[in-house]
């Protein structure tokens, strides 16, 4: 689905992420890991062309998106991500999922119906966003992505805010997702959920790309000794 | 009808006039200066800041001197006429609505315009919804314009004369009867003003779907 050749960002004169080389598979659920400030979030960007790389290639579906900025709508489209403090409309938590649709110039009442039931916030369909728990905002920021199906989900620490019950359900929602056969970029600082969910896990540290592996090797064989550091709770840099 | 009533009804025309072309023209600028980065936007918006604080009977005077026999405009005869101060009024107003609406526009979180942008909206779109997370904002600036308008006197006076049954309005007739000493009743008109601006903010904020 993605091809990562050399890719580089910096912010000024800072390179804050640096891959030279990663792909990502079509149904595959990546699992992004590192400590705060490694560029995991700043790669879902790349990923969803809110930003061009400053260098190397990022190919999506044979597209050379690095060299096409800004990327065209429908290419956008097929992405959806949720970060990981949302920002939602001012209205009600249907008025919020069923955004992207409307966007899109669907209406689907079913599609908008399904996700929110999906995140368990039924009971608050018409309630304002204002009336909101911090974990129901995150669920409504989930929802709205699901509502859009796009082909390929970046979560971004989707379940930061939320309480075990609630983690337990949008994890289970993560694999619903790729039973419907979508990819997931997921972001997360819980070493336990990569392992629960990811196919791959990913290690950055301070914007390097340190290792790539299937998520058994990457915690019971890992290649560089920083995985394994990291893994145990150790101080990686 | 009662000369009282006459002044209600002419102040209801005038301040409604004036709100009508303050905000017609102010909101869309507002909106346009706020949402694009064109050369020069700055400078337009720092004019309208300036233009938030204009001294009423500066105004009064330049639209006076526009519309004045020997003035540049003194051919449409509008001196001394409700038209004359409407003009003013909404000279007045027209910066309170666009820098508002500026700043209720600008005040919408850059995150949430990226976060609108990923779920696939387009430039439009992501304008469109922006301006209603700022609606408000802009229903704040609407309302400070017309307690501008409503609050106004200065300029209406030396514009419009203050000439029974056809200039005068509320806040001209409470000048006139606080100078004749009638207190009592330049009070009343005062209360009648007020009650007026009442009713005109609650219809605003029922659009805004207020309850009140």
């Amino acid at each position: 689905m993605f091809r990562l050749r050399d890719l580089q960002h910096r912010y000024g004169p800072r390179t804050v992420l640096k891959i030279p080389e990663m792909d990502i598979a079509p149904d595959e659920l990546l699992a992004l890991v590192g400590p705060s400030g490694a560029g995991k979030s700043t790669l879902l960007r790349l990923l969803h062309f809110l930003e061009k790389p400053s260098k190397g290639q990022l190919i999506f579906e044979h597209n050379r998106i690095s060299h096409q900025f800004p990327v065209p709508i429908a290419v956008r489209r097929e992405i959806g991500m949720v970060f990981q403090r949302p920002e939602l409309v001012d209205g009600t938590v249907w008025d919020n999922v069923a955004l992207g649709l409307q966007y899109r110039a669907r209406s689907s009442p079913d599609q908008v119906g399904k996700a929110i039931e999906a995140v368990e916030l039924e009971h608050l369909a018409g309630a304002h966003i204002r009336s909101l728990s911090g974990g129901e905002l995150q669920r409504v920021a989930l929802a709205r992505v699901m509502a859009i199906a796009p082909r390929l989900y970046l979560l971004d620490e989707p379940t930061a805010n939320l309480d075990p019950r609630n983690v337990g359900l949008v994890e289970e929602i993560i694999r619903d997702i790729r039973r419907e056969g979508a990819a997931v970029v997921l972001v997360t600082h819980n070493v336990y959920q990569a392992r629960r969910l990811a196919d791959r896990v990913a290690l950055l540290i301070s914007g390097d790309l340190i290792e790539v592996s299937p998520v058994r090797q990457f915690f019971e064989d890992p290649q560089d000794p920083r995985s394994g550091a990291f893994v145990r709770g150790e101080m990686v840099f | 009808m009662s000369p009282l009533g006459e002044i209600v009804i002419l102040t209801i025309q005038v301040s409604g006039s004036a709100l009508l072309l303050a905000a017609g023209f102010g909101l869309p600028l507002g909106a346009l200066l706020g949402l694009a980065k064109f050369p020069g936007a700055r400078l337009v918006q720092l004019l309208i800041y300036t233009g938030m604080g204009l001294p009423p009977v500066f105004v009064g005077l330049v639209v006076y001197l526009l519309f004045s026999r020997s003035g540049p405009l003194g051919s449409l005869d509008w001196l001394f006429t409700p038209t004359a101060m409407i003009v003013a009024q909404s000279i007045l107003a027209f910066p309170i609505a666009a820098g508002l609406t500026v700043a209720a526009v600008r005040s919408v979180s850059p995150e949430l315009v990226l976060q609108v942008r990923s779920l696939g909206a387009t430039p439009g779109q992501e304008r469109w919804t922006i301006l209603r997370q700022a609606r408000r904002g802009v229903l704040a600036a609407v309302l400070a314009a017309f307690g501008r308008i409503v609050a106004e006197v200065g300029a209406v006076l030396l514009v419009g004369g203050n000439i029974a049954g056809k200039t005068r309005v509320l806040s001209t007739a409470i000048v006139l009867e606080t100078r004749q000493g009638n207190f009592g009743f330049a009070l009343a008109l005062g209360l009648v003003l007020l009650g007026l601006a009442l009713i005109a903010n609650a219809l605003f904020l029922r659009l805004e779907g207020v309850r009140v």
